[in-house]
């Protein structure tokens, strides 16, 4: 008899900060007072704003019972298509909350920052070194921020060339970021769609490249898990009309250190350091979406930019050609810090092998599932597999319905409804940090679930059933918006 | 989401592709959205509509609907100006839902071309291109 | 290696059941031309141990406290982090969860967010905060188009006063959208010209930043009637939210829209990064506003939950149309701020609000004592402008060697003011460490 990671226990309910907490109490050491109270002028001043006072023990236990709602990586598996959550690994919490990282003022003297300033150096060195290509930015924020860069750069270079150009080329299946950062950029998206084997193709591309277009946002793998095989001949196409590749490195924990990103001819590539290299997701982030271009681009490039003079690593801002800032200070130093630990523990050969097992995983995940789920398109995938709820349907059972019982099982969904070519879309991506027994038991769950969709599908349309809150009403909250207490 | 047995869409109306009924009221078109379209949207939590007054082309958005996680765009059947807007949709957008041909119904036109009318889709045309 | 769980066995096994021979034939998908020709020239793998040897050599050659004071503001503040902070904010169903999208197992994230929403809009004074942005900077760029989308008209006017690097990405973000950036100066006072305002046409948004870049207070009503009277939102920055505690929020004073970085509330400086892009409105705009929002609903068994909200605004509905293309944001960071203002309270916030204040106005009388020029008449709250005599760039230096940081010199950012430089005395600096400072300029 399985036992499956899903179970229940008792956790605590926890009422609002606001409901919590009475007037006179504090959660807080104040620091001694060693200078004269001044007081300030009473037009200038206000009242104290209104937050909740607590004892330290109050909130401590507020945090710690809501993170008890919580599921997460350090919890069970997560295999969010396109998300890559993989372990998070501890040493990199140690490493960036070091105190001389911790407490650096960002505008230090350069000499007074050296070792942060070394970091910076070496961690571009590295992502150029995994990606093929020649310069690094870890300026922007996040991954949506490094597409708007990249589109920038863009902007920036067909100006330079003396023919701003307003399309670009967005293949159907993109993640809503490219077109929304192509707009940012006031370009218009040309929608190209995938071909029945799910990838694109030379001539649909070729069909709407013209000197209009400033060039084309690629997903590669796609985010179907798909390699897109035609992408040489397609970043020919493109340059051949003058225009710019963009690769949205999302999908990166797949190819690492087999892809060369700029033998493929990527001009612009953002990798997302919050996926493929181990930062934590944080709940919605911090994470960081540094970009990698080719020669052409370098020019353009965010500033100020960590350079070599005499003996010391020195900002430069001597970079006519560059777009200027997305941050106002280098980028979230404490989210390269992790990445920097990371790729220093794994290494050129690790690295690979965590694409490699990534890889592995998946078709393993595929070979096992495929009879019991639709699979979208049955040839080998790559880190990320797409089933869909087809085969449910005669049982009026829907992917949303599969998700939610999912999480009885003691699993976090796969992405569903994404990406948009696939109706239905159940997007499994375990990463490589899942053992074989975990992948089994996620397997033998899915097929538990298949079969109550058959014999009992009122027990999936009423999940989930285990976690602190039954499927709650998105509708309502929408229409009668309740945004803060 | 519904059978397209199930949908309803009165004879007495007329369709376009996009999913809009026109009703013709003594030279004027009162425009909203078909039962498929809001079966297919879902519970509907917001109604953008625009301003009276303003003119559009046909085949123009006009405005859109939104559920909870889609949003769809509304285009015009007809060109002309918008005379008068259902603003009770601002507070209770699900009657769109429930009652998409009466209570329902989005903006009141002026038609500025009326041969327009004439070469919108009836009932059983509509229905025969939804099922295709 | 440790995050690699596989065996040869396990291998074995997965190759059987995949039906495919070995692991590289998987790749055999990647045509040559898109391979590498070589393996990754990268660093051989360093154990646990030796990582932490090679961080602290990097950690150790940065110039922080206590062996260091550091008198810096400029848009990051050194403030008392409470070990209790650490504690939560550390516990992995946070930090290693992802956006949650899947509200039943996320209610952790989901209630603290809408927690972090509620302190937030009371902080600022109005009534509806987003989940964060990446930082106050690129909050500002977002605020203006937002203005920009609200009115659909075509220029903003930035005040000289607001922070220079803030500036910078507002130019970067709006370079590509035709929308015009008009300066406003500051005066003589530090603070910035209202009369200047007329000039500006077509005007969607006005941006001031109170405590200004120079730690000076701006008369946010003037300019709310001023821009309201020209048809334009009023965009209130700000680099340190703390001075909420002690002067009156931006909301209550007519801004339509307050941004800023919350990076004072609790979280580590980091050299500059993650932060915490703060932004908030007036409920009327916020089918306009960019990022996530968190809402409060029911659940089938009537039970009180929380959900992502009004996503129909963002890009993975409405892609090119959407309010921004922010996805990822500062989540974690939000929750920090919202604990930090937890431990505090409102009275807590005040008290330590003064502190800053006072301490910045001790520094201040002392250099005036000294003969040090205070050039900024206007009220400042923990930073404020000394103008040096001439040859101090050299005594700026020195000190260096001495492990003091006098300052920020602005002449890079403000050419018309040599000799100026930005000082910020926090609770972190004892009075002592105030007497030194004075005592060393003059040396």
């Amino acid at each position: 008899m399985t036992v499956f990671p899903g179970s229940t226990g008792l956790v605590l309910n926890e009422p609002l900060l606001w409901e919590r907490g009475r007037r006179g109490r504090s959660g807080f050491s104040l620091p001694r007072r060693d200078v004269e109270r001044r007081e300030v002028s009473p037009e200038l001043s206000g009242e104290a704003p209104d937050l909740p006072e607590m004892s330290e023990v109050d909130m401590v236990r507020h945090y710690i019972r809501l993170s008890q709602w919580n599921f997460s990586v350090d919890t069970g598996m997560y295999p969010l298509g396109s998300c890559t959550m993989k372990y998070n690994p501890k040493t990199n919490e140690r490493q960036c909350g070091r105190p001389g990282f911790a407490g650096a003022h960002p505008l230090l003297p350069e000499d007074l920052c050296q070792g942060a300033l070394e970091l910076i150096a070496a961690l571009e060195c590295c992502l150029a070194e995994i990606t093929g290509l020649k310069a690094v930015s870890l300026q922007p924020g996040a991954g949506a921020q490094g597409e708007l860069t990249g589109m920038l750069m863009f902007h920036a270079y067909h100006r330079h060339q003396g023919r701003p150009r307003s399309k670009i080329i967005v293949p159907d299946s993109a993640h809503g970021t490219n077109p929304a950062s192509a707009a940012l950029c006031g370009y218009t998206s040309v929608p190209v769609p995938s071909n029945a084997s799910g990838i694109l193709s030379p001539e649909t591309v070729a069909a709407v490249m013209d000197e209009e277009t400033a060039g084309i946002m690629v997903t590669n793998p796609n985010t179907i898990g798909l390699f897109e095989e035609h992408i040489k001949t397609i970043a020919d196409i493109v340059h051949a009309k003058g225009g710019l590749v963009y690769g949205d490195g999302a999908n990166m924990n797949a190819v690492l250190g087999l892809a060369d990103m700029g033998r493929i001819g990527v001009d612009v590539l953002h990798l997302n350091l919050h996926k493929t290299f181990s930062t934590p997701h944080g709940g919605g982030g911090p994470g960081a979406g540094p970009v990698c271009v080719s020669q052409p681009l370098e020019p353009f490039l965010p500033v100020p930019r960590v350079v070599v003079r005499d003996g010391a690593f020195r900002w430069s801002e001597d970079f006519p050609l560059s777009i200027g800032k997305l941050q106002a200070f280098w980028g979230n130093m404490g989210v390269l810090i992790r990445a920097y630990s990371y790729i220093m523990s794994l290494g050129a050969e690790n690295l690979k092998r965590v694409s490699q097992l990534a890889v592995l995983n998946a078709n393993y995940i595929k070979a096992r599932l495929k009879g019991t789920f639709h699979l979208a398109y049955d040839r080998p995938c790559m880190h990320e597999c797409v089933f869909s709820d087809k085969l449910q349907q005669p049982h009026k059972v829907t992917t949303l319905d599969i998700a939610k019982r999912l999480m009885d099982y003691g699993f976090h969904p796969p992405t569903i409804y994404f990406p948009l070519v696939v109706p239905g879309a159940i997007m499994i991506e375990p990463t490589e940090t899942e053992s074989k027994e975990t992948l089994d038991l996620f397997v033998e769950s899915m097929k538990a679930i298949a079969a109550e969709a058959r014999d009992n599908p009122e027990e999936l349309r009423q999940a989930p059933t285990r976690c602190t809150r039954r499927r709650l009403d998105e509708t309502a909250a929408a229409r009668k918006p309740c945004l803060r207490g | 989401m519904k059978d397209l047995s199930e949908l309803k869409f009165p004879e007495e109306l007329n369709y376009v592709d996009s999913h809009e009924w026109v009703r013709t009221e003594k030279g004027r078109a009162r425009i909203g959205i078909t039962d498929y379209a809001q079966d297919q949207l879902g519970d509907i939590v917001y109604v953008e509509l625009p301003a009276v007054g303003k003119s559009f082309a046909k085949g123009a958005p006009f405005g859109s609907v939104e559920s909870v996680k889609a949003v769809s765009e509304l285009y015009r059947p007809i060109a002309g100006k918008i005379a008068e807007i259902n603003s009770a949709l601002e507070n209770t957008p699900e009657v769109v839902n429930t009652s998409p041909y009466d209570q329902g119904w989005m903006i009141v036109v002026e038609p500025s071309q009326p041969d327009e009318l004439k070469g919108l889709l009836t009932s059983r045309t509509y229905r025969e291109k939804l099922k295709g | 290696m440790r995050y690699l769980p596989h065996t040869p066995e396990d291998i074995a096994e997965m190759l059987e059941v995949s039906g495919t021979p070995s692991l590289d034939d998987f790749f055999a998908v990647i045509p040559p031309e898109c391979r590498r020709s070589r393996p990754m020239a990268l660093a051989e793998p360093l154990t646990e141990w030796e990582l932490n040897a090679h961080i602290d050599a990097l950690a150790g050659r940065i110039a922080v406290a206590p062996e260091f004071k550091v008198f810096l503001g400029a848009g990051s503040y050194e403030h008392f982090i409470p070990a209790a902070l650490g504690f939560v904010t550390s516990r992995s169903e946070f930090s290693t969860s992802y956006t949650p999208y899947q509200p039943e197992m996320s209610q952790g994230t989901l209630q603290a967010i809408f927690e972090y929403q509620t302190l937030a809009t009371r902080l600022l004074g109005l009534e509806v905060a987003n989940a964060s942005m990446y930082d106050g900077a690129s909050a500002l760029a977002e605020a203006l188009l937002m203005a920009v989308r609200i009115t659909r008209r075509s220029a903003v006017a930035v005040s000289r006063a607001v922070h220079p690097l803030y500036r910078r990405v507002v130019r970067t973000y709006l370079d590509p959208t035709g929308i015009r950036v008009a300066e406003i100066p500051f005066r003589p006072d530090g603070t910035t010209d209202p009369a200047a305002l007329g000039n500006v046409q077509e005007l969607a948004a006005l941006a001031v930043q109170s405590p200004n870049f120079f730690g000076c207070i701006e008369d946010l009503k003037a300019f709310a009637d001023g821009a309201h009277g020209a048809g334009a939102l009023l965009v209130a920055g700000f680099t340190e939210p703390l001075a909420f505690g002690l002067f009156r929020s931006p909301g209550s004073l007519g801004a339509d829209i307050a941004c800023g970085e919350g990076q004072s509330l609790g979280i580590p400086r980091s050299f500059g990064g993650p932060g915490l892009g703060m932004f908030a409105s007036r409920m009327q705009y916020v089918r306009n506003m960019p990022g996530r929002l968190v809402g409060e609903t029911v659940d089938l068994e009537s039970r009180r939950g929380f959900v992502l909200t009004l996503a129909t605004r963002e890009q993975h509905i409405r892609r090119e149309k959407a309010t921004s293309n922010i996805c990822t944001n500062n989540s974690l960071c939000a929750l920090t701020a919202a604990a930090y203002m937890a431990c505090l309270g409102g009275a807590g916030l005040r008290e330590l609000a003064q502190l800053n204040h006072d301490k910045a106005e001790y520094l201040k009388a002392q250099l005036r004592a000294a003969g040090i020029s205070l050039p900024f008449a206007a009220p400042t709250f923990n930073e404020f402008v000394a103008a040096f005599p001439a040859g101090f760039r050299d005594t700026h230096r020195r000190l260096l060697a001495r492990k003091i940081v006098a300052g920020l010199p602005l002449e890079t950012y403000y050419p018309e003011l040599p000799g100026h430089y930005l000082l910020c005395a926090t609770e972190t600096l004892s009075k002592a460490d105030l007497d030194t400072l004075v005592r060393e300029v003059q040396s």
